[in-house]
């Protein structure tokens, strides 16, 4: 049985390098349609606001592990064959950082206080030039420290990704592990790593919550 | 004069409470109407309704033409014509005064940008905060802040101006600046109405005076009406010093 040694840690950094990497896809992918979901939220037509409640009811009531098995399984059945653990896992982060970003957008948005609103129609701006100049600017401000904040739960749910066979941060601990037999170094070391980007994330949030309390008394 | 403003037996509930119980009112071009009376009379509905932001139960409002109380109303064309400021001032935080006053005329109006700053320093100027443009809300005092409200709405050029409490959450000196303005306002002709509790302003820059009581418009007539009421109840609303 080999020892613990450089390559072992080259390994567990080319697994944090993925989990970076997953990371921001979740992050971006998430984004783009969490964005998309806390206007279907916030539409003014019901049936779109009752679909995008629905799907968000529906991710958040849905294990990430079990999103996981659907995205790897779900493609191969639709006749995707022998796509990379990458597409399967980014999807599923998609999916669940989607949900959970647009709730945390659409509550920024309608905490933008109703008189700013009701201003920016009485100067006959209404729809998307209203959202777009007048509400999203002030949303976006309340909206950080808690977006920050979830980047956190991003990272640390990428280590999820490892059911369907991608190699990331968790899983080159978990193989490192199986072929080192030294538990305790190996998933500490993976801990630490963890704690590295997660810890600079939590206290950018942190201090971007006191500034907005800041700016505000 | 022309009609700008009509009310006709306005009814308007909320919930269990009736604050609107047939308001009839009438404004023509040019002419400064003063609604007073308690809380709760009803004014501050009134006065949004004109502007669409409260939805009638019945009775029909005609604003420069637009029927308001019709349910195909065009709200963006109304307000083109209608400019309304509030007791909170509600100025747009993250952007500077000038943006503030440039927002509508180029987003609606589709102003050129520099045509419309010329005009953000006009109505600047025409309140007298012409060295502002470039500061952001938060370093305007209550009264600077509302008057960059007022020029705010004048940019959009409407036909008439609705001012709800612009005063109330003022100390009485900024209320001074800018009831200034107002006055200036009404003096170049434009047609305005105030819920206010100014009385002194009440009586020296309104044409009509409305004495609004439990949801009703209880009396009506030119300022003098505030030195011989023919109620007991503006009588009393007077002496309190409301």
């Amino acid at each position: 049985m080999p020892n613990f040694n450089w390559l072992h840690v080259g390994f567990l950094l080319q697994g944090l390098a993925w989990t970076l990497g997953l990371s921001v896809i979740a992050a971006l992918g998430g984004g783009a349609v969490g964005f998309g979901l806390a206007l279907a939220r916030l539409h003014r037509l019901a049936p779109v606001r009752a679909l995008a409640w629905a799907y968000v009811q529906l991710m958040q009531g849905t294990p990430l592990l079990i999103l996981m098995f659907l995205g790897y399984f779900g493609f191969n059945m639709l006749g995707f064959q022998n796509l990379p653990a990458l597409v399967a896992a980014g999807v599923a982060m998609t999916l669940f950082s989607s949900a959970y970003l647009g709730e945390i957008w659409r509550g920024c948005i309608q905490s933008v206080p109703r008189p700013q609103w009701e201003a920016a129609e009485c100067l006959g701006l209404e729809g998307w030039p209203r959202l777009r100049h007048v509400v999203l600017p002030q949303a976006l401000r309340i909206a950080t420290p808690p977006t920050v904040g979830f980047a956190v739960q991003i990272v640390k749910n990428t280590s999820l990704a490892s059911v369907v066979g991608f190699v990331e941060l968790a899983q080159a601990g978990k193989l490192v592990n199986n072929s080192t037999f030294q538990p305790f170094l190996v998933y500490a070391l993976v801990a630490g790593l963890y704690f590295l980007i997660c810890w600079p994330l939590s206290a950018w949030s942190r201090r971007l919550e006191r500034k907005l309390h800041v700016g505000r008394g | 004069m022309s009609v700008v403003v009509e009310l006709r037996g306005l009814h308007k509930r909320f919930g269990a409470v009736e604050v609107l119980k047939g308001v009839s009112l009438s404004v023509r071009r040019g002419e400064v109407v003063a609604i007073i009376g308690r809380s709760g009379s009803g004014k501050s509905t009134a006065l949004r309704c004109i502007d669409a932001l409260e939805t009638i139960d019945s009775g029909e409002i005609e604003v420069c033409g637009h029927r308001v109380h019709d349910s195909a109303l065009d709200r963006a064309q109304l307000r083109r014509d209608v400019g309304i400021v509030f007791q909170s001032y509600n100025l747009f935080p993250h952007l500077t005064v000038a943006e503030n006053i440039m927002l509508a005329p180029v987003q609606v109006k589709k102003l050129p940008r520099e045509q419309a700053r010329q005009l953000a320093d006009e109505v600047l100027a025409r309140v007298g905060l012409s060295d502002k443009a470039n500061h952001y809300p938060e370093q305007l005092s209550g009264g600077q802040a509302q008057r960059v409200a007022i020029a705010r709405s004048l940019a959009m050029q409407p036909q008439v101006m609705l001012f709800d409490e612009v005063t109330s959450a003022l100390d009485p000196q900024l209320t001074g600046e800018v009831l200034e303005v107002m006055r200036q306002l009404a003096q170049q002709g434009m047609t305005m109405v105030l819920v206010t509790h100014e009385m002194a302003f009440a009586r020296q820059v309104a044409t009509q005076v409305v004495f609004m009581h439990q949801g009703r418009v209880w009396e009506q007539g030119p300022p003098s009406l505030l030195d011989h009421p023919a109620t007991e109840e503006l009588r009393a609303f007077i002496a309190n010093g409301l």
